[in-house]
């Protein structure tokens, strides 16, 4: 299993935490950022979410950001996984998981990698709501 | 031939998702776009305003990239991943 990845199925935070877990005995934190499909989005209610991406660009670009991570933080591991396709209201949308020896390195590191995928990475959401459909440009 | 690929917003704007354009030498991805204003007007406000991205073989481009017979451009509107 490769630890960037784009992909229509959910993940298992569980899993993804252990994936990472077992690549050094020498961590001792992890963080984690979940992102997660919400019903409410510039004051309008939201029905459901779709999210396309640039197959190939956009793994290469995750897989950039995690080599980045690696060469720019003390950190041990970082895995990032972001779905595609339609999302429901509450449905997990992208996971990183960032491994150090001490928590602060993590910490700083995660919100790194969230920042720079939502700044360098070819993926677009769709928000359906009671008016239509739009394709969200913002990234708050 | 150049292969050239919308997504997201530009898609549904443009009405395709890829359009392949002859191209004659080398050019620049700014005598692409050019072309790519003069078939679907629709893209002048992305374009001239740069409301977008652009990406030659699946790297980040700028307007005096070289384009060859071959390459995949893609444009790209603002990211709204993660």
């Amino acid at each position: 299993m490769e630890m960037v990845r784009v992909q229509r199925e959910d993940f298992s935070i569980d899993e993804e935490i252990e994936r990472v877990k077992k690549t050094s005995k020498a961590i001792g934190a992890v963080v984690t950022f979940l992102g997660t499909g919400r019903d409410i989005s510039r004051g309008e209610r939201i029905q459901g979410l779709e999210f396309e991406h640039y197959e190939g660009m956009a793994e290469k670009k995750l897989a950039e950001i995690r080599n980045r991570a690696l060469k720019n933080f003390n950190v041990l591991e970082v895995a990032i996984v972001h779905r595609v396709g339609k999302i429901g209201i509450g449905e997990n949308i992208v996971l990183i998981v960032v491994a150090s020896q001490h928590r602060n390195d993590a910490f700083m590191c995660c919100e790194w990698c969230i920042s720079e995928l939502k700044r360098i990475t070819p993926i677009w959401k769709k928000e359906f709501t009671e008016k239509g459909e739009i394709w969200v440009e913002e990234h708050p | 031939m150049v292969r050239v690929r919308f997504f997201a917003i530009l898609k549904d704007r443009v009405g395709k998702e890829v359009v392949e354009i002859p191209v004659s030498g080398n050019i620049t991805l700014r005598d692409l776009e050019e072309k790519v204003m003069e078939m679907f007007p629709q893209m002048e406000e992305y374009l001239r305003g740069r409301r977008l991205l652009v990406s030659v073989n699946q790297e980040f481009a700028t307007p005096e990239t070289v384009i060859k017979d071959g390459d995949e451009v893609a444009f790209l509107p603002p990211f709204s991943g993660g």
